[in-house]
């Protein structure tokens, strides 16, 4: 089954939209979407040095990523400037970066296009182990911490308060969305994880009464993004990573025309 | 004392001597702290013991809900000292919570934001706040005064130890605000925990407090509501009427329950109170009765 290119394609992009659902509803509660833009333009010289060293892409990335997150938490404590700001500087600077560091070795041909757009049309058997073995873990691991994520996301002086080690999670969070640009960055490219990440989460909100629901309401429509993406794409020839977001917002804006969930349900006494 | 530099402690069971008395829940001594290069608040110098309330009052800026972020250890003191007995269990109701747009939070995902409850304990709490029939609501649409029952609900449910509430009963009706106060008075009667309080209402505070720190950057004074009261620092911060307004003593004969109904000494429970009644709370000056008797002219109109 999976010796089609196309069936490929849609395993490994439904093991992405599993975990960029719910990990993707805490970049928009918290507010980070700009954050796992930083950390998608730093996996771009994760590639580079990966390249250099001649290690697997998948570990550079996910390493970079980490760095870069705790270079920001770092940062972020000790100077003045605004956080939007540092996130910029970090998220250009490292993508400038890298895209240097390809530029100089003149000995790697590099498909610079498939990198920043990915192509799921390629993935292998091994991309898709990767996938659903990091999913796995990512989507545990969520699962897991759970409620303190989500209490430090409600309010951070609250669970401070009442004895959740918040920098802990602050990290994790930080720690899962690396993996997960990590595993899906050859696959969606630099340039549209984070829309992956906070298109379908968006479409959700409107259609849930709770958080968790939203988590599963944000995969499904990640999922289905996948599948009229990939369709379309091969309908039309278009490239896949594009058509599959181009799929999401589609779906997004269907979402707005549907009532609001908490419409249907209001029973103000 | 040499380790005393700059911390926050969460004592293990073998340095709870630390603690001048077994029942300290969190002591604070000389603690402060700084932020670009001004002290919010300096020099405090108290504990909370179970089965106390400690009530903290002051003008804007006075670095109430700085200290009890403190005494909770969110903020780490600048210098002194803040320690907390090991394993305490902490509650907290701070004091603004906002709840963005893209965060679907009914009332009863908020009961269980940081435990794990039953339905019956969930509702068991949410009813003695007067807020049960507001368990499937959204919490972004509650109102200001129902927000801070559903929040006291949750703090009570955890079972703390401590209780650590920042204006519990800012936007509740005039009628809720007694009564929060008295579940308040009462949950320290029947589990025995430690509550620290920010408070606006001094009339409150002098009622149901067993220690007043009355603080303006730092502790002006401290002590019983009496002699908190009399003191020329709690005149000069408050002004001679507050003085003269705030301390009264219980003359209870009737009870406002969280529901609005009132309870009467004789144990009969009526929806309004009586023309016989006399004050739930007699005042030195005639301040509560005006208040109390315009709350009943608003309820029986």
């Amino acid at each position: 089954m999976l010796d089609d290119f196309f069936t490929r394609a849609i395993v490994a992009g439904l093991g992405i939209a599993a975990v960029t659902g719910p990990l993707g509803c805490f970049v928009v509660w918290r507010k980070l979407a700009y954050f796992g833009d930083t950390l998608a333009h730093a996996a771009l010289l994760g590639v580079a040095i990966a390249l250099l060293l001649n290690v697997n892409v998948t570990l550079a990335v996910f390493f970079i990523a980490i760095t870069v997150a705790l270079l920001l938490l770092a940062l972020q404590t000790r100077s003045t400037l605004s956080s939007d700001a540092l996130l910029g500087m970090l998220s250009h600077g490292s993508l400038a970066v890298g895209l240097l560091a390809l530029a100089f070795m003149t000995w790697v041909r590099m498909d610079l296009m498939g990198l920043l757009f990915g192509d799921l049309l390629t993935v292998t058997k091994t991309d898709i182990s990767v996938i659903y073995a990091g999913g796995f873990a990512v989507l545990a691991v969520l699962a897991w911490a759970w409620r303190p994520l989500f209490a430090v996301t409600v309010n951070r002086d609250l669970a401070a308060a009442e004895g959740i080690n918040v920098a802990a999670y602050d990290v994790l969070l930080m720690v899962l969305l690396a993996a997960v640009v990590a595993v899906s960055i050859k696959i969606i490219g630099v340039m549209l994880i984070t829309s992956l990440l906070i298109i379908p989460a968006g479409a959700a909100r409107r259609l849930s009464s709770g958080p968790a629901m939203m988590a599963v309401l944000a995969a499904i429509v990640g999922g289905a993004a996948v599948i009229v993406g990939l369709f379309a794409s091969l309908n039309f020839n278009s490239p896949s990573g594009p058509s599959i977001v181009v799929a999401a917002l589609v779906l997004f804006a269907i979402g707005l025309v549907l009532p609001a969930r908490h419409v249907l349900q209001g029973n103000r006494t | 004392m040499l380790l005393s530099n700059c911390n926050f402690w969460k004592l293990g069971e073998r340095d709870n001597n630390l603690l001048k008395q077994r029942d300290t829940l969190v002591h604070l001594s000389d603690a402060g702290i700084e932020r670009g290069g001004r002290w919010l608040v300096r020099g405090l110098e108290f504990s909370v013991k179970a089965g106390e309330i400690v009530t903290l009052i002051g003008p804007n800026g006075s670095g109430k809900s700085t200290t009890a972020k403190l005494a909770l250890g969110v903020l780490k003191p600048s210098e002194g000292m803040v320690q907390q007995r090991s394993d305490l269990k902490v509650s907290y109701l701070p004091q603004k919570i906002s709840i963005d747009w893209t965060l679907p939070l009914n009332v009863n995902a908020m009961m269980t934001l940081t435990q794990s409850l039953t339905a019956k304990e969930i509702e068991a709490a949410l009813a003695s706040t007067g807020a049960a029939h507001l368990l499937k609501r959204e919490v972004r649409h509650l109102s200001g005064g129902e927000f801070q029952r559903v929040m006291l609900a949750r703090a009570i449910a955890r079972k703390p130890a401590l209780l650590v509430l920042d204006e519990p009963v800012q936007g509740v009706d005039f009628a809720g605000e007694i009564a929060l106060y008295e579940l308040i008075n009462k949950l320290r009667d029947t589990t025995g925990c430690g509550i620290l309080m920010v408070s606006h209402d001094l009339h409150m505070v002098m009622a149901s407090t067993d220690h007043v720190i009355c603080l303006n950057g730092h502790m002006c004074c401290h002590g019983t509501p009496q002699s908190v009261a009399t003191s020329d620092a709690y005149k000069k911060l408050f002004g001679e009427r507050a003085g003269a307004l705030a301390v009264y003593q219980h003359h209870h004969d009737h009870t406002h329950m969280p529901d609005g109904r009132v309870l009467h000494g004789d144990g009969s429970v009526t929806d309004h109170c009586r023309p016989d009644d006399g004050h739930h709370h007699s005042t030195k000056t005639s301040m509560r009765r005006h208040a109390h008797d315009s709350f009943r002219i608003t309820k029986d109109a």
